[in-house]
């Protein structure tokens, strides 16, 4: 695969080229806090962040989006009649995305692109964009990507890898989307790729956190939704919903409709499944009333129900946010070991209850 | 790309009041665009979503038939934000339907079998769709005995009365009409919860035989072991789902039970494949 030298000196010069062409979004500082944004005029993504607090989901999948508008006007002919609204789905490119928010995209457009139907909120924004990673090679002590079917030079997900190598770049086309974005930004110096293969190497060997998932798909589903330590897992949970929020592979939503005088919107907002109102239904009867079985359902859904429905792996990349931005700790490295060593003597008991 | 979340325009053209404490309404909907209906191709047992603009949507079993044409209809519990306004609305306003969605009951597995249905308050909106189609006479033949048993609570809360009667006096059905309790006089059928009047009137269950059963959790908790007693199989029950919905295209996440979504996978399973998840229904 081609790798393309890009000194840092021309780094500038290449995204100003691209800007003609593209939206650009990249990771910066706002006060403070490391997130994804639209770069303006001038400004470069910020290479020191590793990871930002929220994922870049939002860049495909927006909190908040109005999917369609209408007239409450009595006296209007199409009262009453959804309609699309406008988008605009121009070329987009992002700079210096993490390979593992870039496969988490990967396993979420699974879900939006499901056989049957297709989301073409999220499906045109993703075909819109052009995704530029850029290689960990000082990754966080909670990653653990390489466990999670994913890496610091992972390339899934990704047009354009990046590696940083002190004074330049090197960047591993991917595909033509990447091949494009290199030669609109005036990138086309070719180079040995071999510096790339070593320092991924090198990061690998860094991140020693993991996941445990070798026997998730072989275990009763029953005997895991059923095993006695959810209890202890879920004693501390305040059911914030912060690990849905800030998972990149995370994509509940919900649909509302907000009404401004005779004019409206229907919304789609992110829900979470650690609220009890994502469930419950109008008589009071709630499935998951308890933050056991909401917290559960997650887990599950990630480690088991993923595995099982579409046999590509845990719905995690190994981010670590999650692990991070718990206020109680809770820890799905932890919970995937207490599963993945689901006893199997268990299996018959639990089964029959 | 089709949006599948954008509903098609409809116009409410009758509003039929189906039960004696007037919460059950049903919603016959005609299609502003004529292309829109042919779009609509449904089987008996699908659902769609009912949308009123500054409301929501709620997802409603259809209880028209495939055989049925130039309207759809729903039977609408007033229970909740959507479904309040939507009673308050009249013939000739504009709302949306979006559908049809999910699976429906298995037609083709259960042509040459014998049909047992087992019905309970409102959740008999599909089950007459599939009555409708089944006793449809470009169908009938494709299908052995075809036996229902339908409980409400009082002669009042039964749906759709009329066809009841009707059918009661066809020989190509067998009909067994229920209620918990009543003081008129001149009640002529049954008295008596659903799966006591399953146990005393359905046919025994065989290879060939198959019971489709819709109705309020207590009911379906104490007819399955009636039927198991009758010696229908657990991949032989069928059973419609609800759960709580926003997309009702597999995606929002919220309707799940283990792997399978309610809205896309379902509603409709075997009681051998609901044996197989957690139950979060």
């Amino acid at each position: 695969m081609k790798v393309i030298k890009i000194d840092k000196a021309q780094w500038t010069k290449g995204l100003d080229a691209l800007r003609e062409g593209y939206r650009l979004y990249g990771p910066v500082k706002e006060k403070e806090i490391a997130c994804f944004r639209e770069l303006a005029d001038g400004q470069t993504p910020d290479s020191e962040i590793k990871n930002t607090r929220l994922s870049p989901k939002s860049l495909v999948f927006p909190q908040s989006e109005a999917m369609m508008a209408y007239s409450l006007d009595k006296n209007d002919d199409e009262q009453g009649i959804c309609k699309e609204v406008p988008k605009d789905y121009s070329p987009r490119a992002v700079l210096g995305i993490r390979p593992c928010d870039a496969k988490a995209m990967v396993l979420v457009r699974m879900n939006f692109d499901n056989g049957d139907y297709r989301d073409p909120y999220w499906l045109n924004l993703y075909e819109a964009t052009t995704f530029v990673g850029m290689a960990c090679d000082n990754p966080c002590s909670t990653c653990f990507c390489t466990t999670a079917g994913c890496g610091p030079y992972h390339e899934e997900g990704l047009d354009l890898l990046l590696s940083d190598q002190g004074d330049h770049y090197l960047a591993k086309v991917l595909s033509d989307k990447g091949q494009a974005l290199a030669q609109k930004a005036g990138w086309t110096t070719e180079a040995d790729g071999q510096p790339m293969e070593s320092g991924k190497a090198t990061a690998e060997g860094k991140i020693t956190a993991a996941v445990e998932t070798d026997r998730l798909r072989a275990l009763d589903t029953l005997a895991l939704h059923g095993a006695d330590f959810w209890e202890d897992i879920s004693f501390s949970c305040i059911n914030c919903g912060t690990c849905t929020f800030v998972c990149p592979t995370c994509w509940c939503f919900d649909i509302q409709d907000e009404v401004y005088g005779k004019k409206g919107v229907r919304m789609r907002n992110w829900d979470s499944c650690m609220f009890p109102i994502f469930t419950v239904h109008t008589t009071g009867h709630n499935p998951r009333d308890t933050k056991l079985q909401r917290l559960r359902q997650r887990f599950m859904h990630k480690l088991k129900y993923f595995v099982d429905k579409y046999d590509k792996g845990i719905m995690c990349v190994g981010c670590g946010r999650c692990v991070q931005q718990c206020p109680v700790n809770i820890d799905i490295r932890k919970v995937s070991h207490a599963m993945n060593s689901l006893d199997a003597e268990n299996f018959c008991a639990v089964q029959g209850k | 790309m089709e949006n599948p979340y954008l509903p098609y325009p409809v116009r409410i053209d009758d509003i039929i009041v189906e039960s004696e404490d007037r919460s059950l309404k049903t919603f016959k909907f005609v299609f502003l665009n004529p292309e829109d209906e042919k779009k609509f191709a449904y089987s008996a047992g699908q659902f769609a979503e009912l949308s009123i603009a500054g409301k929501g949507e709620i997802p409603i079993g259809i209880a028209s038939s495939p055989v049925e044409k130039g309207f759809i209809k729903f039977t609408v519990n007033k229970a909740g934000l959507v479904t309040s306004h939507l009673h308050n609305m009249t013939v000739g306003d504009i709302m949306g339907v979006r559908g049809p969605l999910g699976n429906s009951y298995p037609w083709k597995q259960l042509e040459g079998k014998n049909v047992l249905i087992v019905g309970g308050g409102f959740a008999f909106t599909t089950l007459r769709s599939s009555i409708i189609y089944m006793l449809d006479p470009a169908n009938r033949s494709k299908f052995g005995d075809i036996t229902v048993v339908y409980g409400a609570r009082s002669p009042g809360m039964l749906l759709y009365k009329d066809e009841l009667v009707e059918w009661e006096k066809r020989d190509d059905i067998n009909m067994h009409i229920t209620v918990d309790g009543t003081d008129d006089p001149d009640w002529k059928y049954n008295v008596g919860f659903v799966p006591p009047i399953t146990e005393q009137k359905a046919p025994q269950g065989d290879a060939d035989s198959y019971a489709i059963v819709c109705g309020p959790p207590i009911m379906i908790k104490f007819t399955q072991p009636v039927l198991e007693k009758l010696g229908y199989d657990h991949d032989h029950i069928i059973l419609s789902l609800e759960n709580r919905m926003k997309c009702g295209i597999g995606m929002c996440g919220r309707c799940g039970i283990g792997r399978e979504l309610v809205c896309k996978d379902g509603p409709v399973f075997t009681l051998n494949q609901i044996n197989q998840t957690p139950r979060e229904y």
